[in-house]
């Protein structure tokens, strides 16, 4: 390890692995271990000082990306890194068994081999951080990716709006880890955020987490329905002090997804809480984020505002579904020098 | 590096910008300049050239031609027989020149960024995102200008030639804020970038070619602070425009003093940066980051002293300190730095210089440990802490990337702390409170304002100081006032100067002696004796006896000024109260208006209809004034953001005003009254020759509500009195209605704390016109414009 917590580059190369179970072992390796978070005590003091000036993260959010410029091999580098943290998702009505199966052929090889050969970094042996579904793919999905350590994140408890008999979200939890769900995104209700009960939100979020047992909670504060960035930091910061793994902004499926104001507000609200707890708590934006670049700028805000151990999938995850397919054709433009086209990679 | 390490790493690597287009042109020109005179490229006269380097690696970039006072009296001619055309020309026709230019600007965009980024060593993102953009926009909006002039500004006139002397820590920008005012108002121009910066500034001159601008319309002159100085002393312009130093501000202020040259003024800055414990803290951070960390901290405006509520402060400080923890310092060519190269090793080492003598002073310094280049010019992002108000680094403008930071515990504190200085540029205000930044704001002293943020600008929206940070102002409609003059002073001809015949008293032995009355002085609502006790006799045109005035000397100034500045909440009371006391004077007036009429048919001679319009016009002039008092307002711009800007016109503060001898009265009166209903306190020395006019409206002022200390008047010789007034640093502005010498004097003496001043330079106004008597410029003189930028929304 250098100074800085990196592994040296000489050191050997493991798949970027991902245990179903522990976020420990989650981590790459070489990457400083997680502990992993757990409900603490409801600290509503903590909530009280939270002040966000949307024009003043508006205008962060506008340099960010314009003080920070990747290019070339760091260009090619930090898109697969965004495929690594790529939670490959399918969330629609008409998902069936063999749509699922494809998208899982391509969370293992989410890139033609001869362009990863051709870069140098076959032996990465790159995947995919997920596949996300609905609970009732998530036996078809955990058969598919048996053996390759890639997870399965199910959405949950009444996904989207979260809105159906709480008895029946715990349950729905459950079922989900009992298929070999390792991931949960669960929704939280947002009124609960809109109309200021704090502690109720704790408390629904507490629930989720002790029924989601050893699996991974990642809490969908659905963003784009909260009115302000305020009641974002705020609903984020519960969602951690309950026991969130990871916070996330959207389910997709509200009006407006994930954008870098909204993401730029939870990672402060991160750092704030690993400031105070030492808990490091990952991050997802998701929906909306379709292209390289816009996915780069991500992972520029996450080095900035939370610092290199964000750059992991343990810690950082996009969810998306149209992402990949522009870095593979991105990809292949710096190998080849010539702009690619969709038929030319497979269909995930 | 492989592309498997920067998986690993995760660094970011070289993102370096393509100079070849700024290189391959300055080869073109086989990196040597000449002088851009009259459309053309001239030698310099002394056939001297300077070198001009890249900070960033030390490499040479071209030779500058070095200006001589013939290269500056060519271009100065040149200007000169290029004025009346251009100024002939419609507002429309300047506006398509001014089109052409800002297209070729946007055109010409990114080759503009590198090459200002190579000669400034400042980072591309900002050359390319924030330098040259701002650039076009200002020449857009100045397009506007011109097109509007024909009908909007009708009642101004072009001042002829103007000589721009710009720095170098915003080479084009700054060019563009003196050049675009100064072409769409109809001014020629005689401009001098700094010897740093030149480059930019000569492919300009190539732009104008390009645009096909007339020829002598612009001159760019390059060389160093010598070739400045011709262009400050030279007598064939008529404005002078400046950024830079203080202390060359000052310098100019007094070289110029007297000649007549319209002076725009914009200087150093010590800015405060007020943060309260309701902020949003991280992005008060990232404020901080734009604030003294944009352009290397080379910024006359940056926010360079931090005053922080005192119970997040540390918390504050922690979260800045992880933040330059992040800062990248290098190429100034590579797109992902933050810091750049300091303009020259001079510069640096005066920032070194000051942060030991900081450190000394008692502060704690803290650079983060992130990789500074060993070659160029570079200095690292310090946090200086516990910097007291009497610390160096507290009050000195250190122009480069250094943050001081103190703490406050009251709103009222911060603001005393914020407004602890000499200078008054700009602030910035941090609080989620809008009733809180809305109260703070009117009281800090800066032309500035940004509430939750920091270092925005827009052509739309005037930018200037308050205080020793400078005089007038640039862009918006204030921006264009300081290139234009009312059209009536063309014709202003000399005052012809009063004679005082000896005088002759009563004969004796005639009726009983009339009960003497020595006017005594009036100040702090009260009349008071002069301090030595001593008076001077008025006599009237004839040299009759008329009566006596206290003789007023520098400790009556003294106490006069410190009346009028107890009385400075004046300009909190509402303007509609400001208004009623006014038109109080006015009935009062009114009732004694024989009085008054008798008084100034035996004092002046003034036929009995004069005398009459005198006393009549006076009281009308009251009603003028009463009348702006709520109507001269403000102005919301909307620049290119989520927001407003409120541009508040606010009193300039404590002026002092020396009324002119002809019409004693009226000219009184049209001075006082929109000084008084502007908000200001006033210091007035009344006529020299006739006071008595003056003294007898002691009784109106007591009888009409007027606030103690709002008014006060010092009778006096003018000559014993203005340079006191002038040389007070507790005046923030002087008005001189006299003789073209004092004139020159008030201006220069004005010079140390940099006072706004407006001198007739001895030419006579027409109280009795109303345009002169009364018009706007009078209560332009009176106000000062601040810009608060209020960023607003939370809805996401």
């Amino acid at each position: 390890m250098d100074k800085n917590g990196r592994k040296l580059p000489n050191q050997p190369k493991k798949s970027l692995m991902h245990d179903v179970q522990i976020a420990n072992e989650n981590a790459r390796s070489g990457a400083e271990p997680l502990t992993h978070n757990r409900p603490r005590a409801f600290e509503p003091d903590w909530l009280t000082d939270i002040r966000v000036n949307l024009s003043a993260v508006e205008r962060r959010c506008a340099t960010m990306n314009t003080r920070r410029s990747v290019k070339k091999d760091q260009q090619v580098a930090w898109m697969l890194k965004a495929i690594s943290c790529i939670d490959l998702t399918t969330l629609a009505g008409d998902d069936t068994p063999g749509r699922v199966r494809r998208l899982c052929a391509k969370a293992k090889n989410p890139v033609r081999t001869e362009l990863l050969k051709g870069f140098g970094v076959e032996g990465l042996h790159l995947t995919t951080g997920a596949v996300c579904v609905y609970h009732t793919m998530v036996e078809t999905a955990v058969a598919a990716l048996e053996g390759t350590g890639i997870p399965v994140a199910a959405v949950s408890t009444g996904f989207p709006a979260g809105l159906s008999p709480f008895d029946v979200r715990l349950a729905e939890i459950r079922a989900s880890v009992a298929a070999g769900a390792g991931e949960i995104d669960i929704v939280i209700t947002r009124a609960h955020v809109l109309n200021g009960h704090w502690e109720a939100l704790y408390e629904e979020v507490v629930a989720f987490k002790e029924a989601c047992g050893q699996a991974h909670l990642k809490t969908i504060i659905a963003t784009g329905e909260l009115g302000s960035l305020t009641n974002v930091a705020k609903a984020a910061l519960v969602c951690m002090m309950a026991g969130a793994d990871f916070v996330k902004t959207s389910t997709g499926m509200e009006s407006k997804n994930a954008n870098l104001p909204v993401s730029l507000t939870m990672a402060r609200m991160i750092r704030e809480f690993d400031e105070r707890t030492g808990i490091k708590v990952g991050f997802k934006p998701a929906g909306g984020i379709r292209t390289a670049k816009e996915a780069v700028g991500y992972l520029v805000l996450m080095k900035e505002e939370l610092g290199r151990r964000w750059l992991e999938p343990d810690l950082f995850r996009f969810g998306a579904s149209g992402l990949l397919g522009d870095i593979e054709r991105q990809l292949e433009y710096h190998l080849t020098g010539r702009y690619s086209a969709a038929n030319r990679h497979p269909m995930g | 590096m492989s592309v498997l390490e920067d998986f690993e790493s995760m660094d970011y690597g070289p993102a370096p910008e393509n100079s070849t287009k700024a290189m391959e042109w300055l080869a073109a020109h086989d990196k040597k300049f000449n002088h851009f005179i009259d459309g053309d490229w001239v030698t310099p006269s002394g056939k001297s050239w300077f070198a001009s380097y890249n900070p960033a690696s030390g490499d040479l970039l071209a030779e500058i031609a070095q200006g001589s006072k013939k290269d500056v009296d060519e271009a100065v001619q040149a200007a000169t027989r290029a004025a009346k055309d251009w100024a002939g020309l419609s507002g429309h026709a300047r506006a398509r020149y001014l089109y052409a230019i800002a297209r070729l600007i946007q055109k010409h965009a990114r080759m503009l960024a590198v090459l200002e980024s190579l000669d400034n060593g400042k980072p591309i993102r900002e050359s390319r995102d924030i330098d040259v953009p701002l650039v076009a926009r200002h020449f857009y909006h100045h397009v506007g200008w011109a097109q509007l002039a024909d009908t909007q500004l009708k009642d101004f006139a072009p001042l002829g030639v103007v000589g721009q002397v710009i720095p170098w820590n915003f080479p084009l920008l700054m060019l563009a804020w003196k050049v675009a005012p100064a072409l769409a108002a109809g001014n020629t121009v005689v401009l001098k970038p700094a010897e740093y910066t030149s480059l930019t500034a000569l492919r300009f001159a190539e732009i104008c070619e390009e645009a096909g601008l007339p020829k002598g319309v612009v001159n760019i002159v390059t060389g160093d602070g010598e070739t400045g100085a011709e262009i400050v002393n030279h007598d064939g312009l008529q404005k002078l425009a400046f950024t830079g130093s203080t202390d060359v501000g000052r310098i100019i202020r007094r070289a110029s003093a007297g000649s007549g040259k319209k002076l725009t003024l914009e200087l150093g800055g010590k800015s405060p940066f007020l943060v309260f414990d309701d902020a949003d803290l991280d992005s008060v951070v990232e404020g901080l980051v734009d604030a003294i960390w944009f352009n290397q901290g080379q910024v006359c405006c940056a926010g360079s002293r931090l005053i922080a509520q005192e119970g997040i402060a540390e918390r504050l400080y922690e979260k800045i300190r992880a933040r330059m923890g992040k800062l990248r310092l290098g190429d100034p060519l590579d797109k992902g730095i933050d810091i750049g190269a300091i303009v020259d090793p001079v510069q640096r080492d005066q920032i070194d210089a000051l942060v030991k003598a900081g450190v000394e002073d008692g502060a704690t310094l803290f650079q983060p440990d992130i990789p500074v280049p060993s070659q160029g010019c570079y200095y690292p992002p310090t946090l200086l802490t516990e910097v007291e108000s009497s610390n160096i680094c507290a009050r000195e403008e250190i122009f480069g990337p250094v943050l001081s930071a103190t703490t406050f515990r009251t709103l009222k504190e911060g603001v005393e702390l914020a407004n602890n200085t000499r200078y008054g540029l700009a602030a910035s205000i941090w609080t989620e409170t809008l009733s809180k930044a809305m109260e703070v704001a009117p009281q800090i002293k800066a032309g500035v304002i940004w509430v939750n943020s920091t270092n925005l600008f827009d052509a739309a929206a005037g930018f200037g100081g308050y205080r020793e940070s400078g005089v007038g102002r640039e862009g918006g409609h204030e921006g264009m006032m300081e290139y234009l003059k009312p059209a009536f002073e063309k014709d202003l001809k000399d005052i012809t100067p009063l004679e005082t015949p000896p005088a002759h008293f009563v004969e004796p032995g005639g009726d009983l002696p009339t009960i003497d009355r020595t006017a005594k002085l009036y100040y702090g609502g009260k009349q008071a004796r002069a301090d030595n006790d001593s008076s001077l006799t008025v006599v009237s045109h004839n040299g009759a006896y008329a009566g006596a005035v206290a003789y007023g000397q520098y400790k009556d100034i003294r106490n006069a000024v410190e009346a009028a500045a107890k009385a400075a909440s004046w300009r909190n009371a509402t303007h509609h109260n400001k208004a009623q006391i006014l038109f109080y004077m006015a009935e009062n007036l009114s009732i004694r208006a024989h009085e008054f009429e008798d008084r100034l048919k035996s004092l002046t001679g003034a036929t009995a209809a004069k005398a009459k319009k005198e006393v009549a016009l006076s009281i009308e002039r009251l009603f003028n004034a009463a009348a702006w008092a709520d109507k001269y307002d403000g102005q919301i711009h909307t620049p290119p953001m989520r927001g407003v800007v409120a541009a508040m016109k606010e009193p300039v503060g404590t002026l002092a005003i020396l009324c002119p001898d002809d019409a004693p009265l009226l000219g009184f009166i049209s001075l006082m009254a929109p000084a008084m209903a502007m908000g200001n306190t006033s210091v007035i020395v009344p006529s020299e020759r006739y006071p008595l006019l003056a003294t007898d409206f002691y009784q109106i002022i007591e009888t009409s509500d007027v606030p103690a200390g709002v008014i006060n008047i010092v009778t006096g010789p003018h000559k014993d009195l203005a340079p006191v007034l002038a040389k007070h640093d507790n005046v923030d502005g002087i008005w001189y209605h006299g003789s073209q010498p004092l004139s020159r004097e008030v201006e220069e003496l004005s010079a140390d704390n940099i006072k706004r001043t407006w001198v007739n330079y001895g030419r006579a106004y027409d109280w009795f016109d109303p345009e002169q008597g009364s018009g706007k410029h009078l209560l332009r003189h009176a106000t000062e414009v601040k810009n608060i930028w209020l960023p607003y929304g939370d809805q996401i």
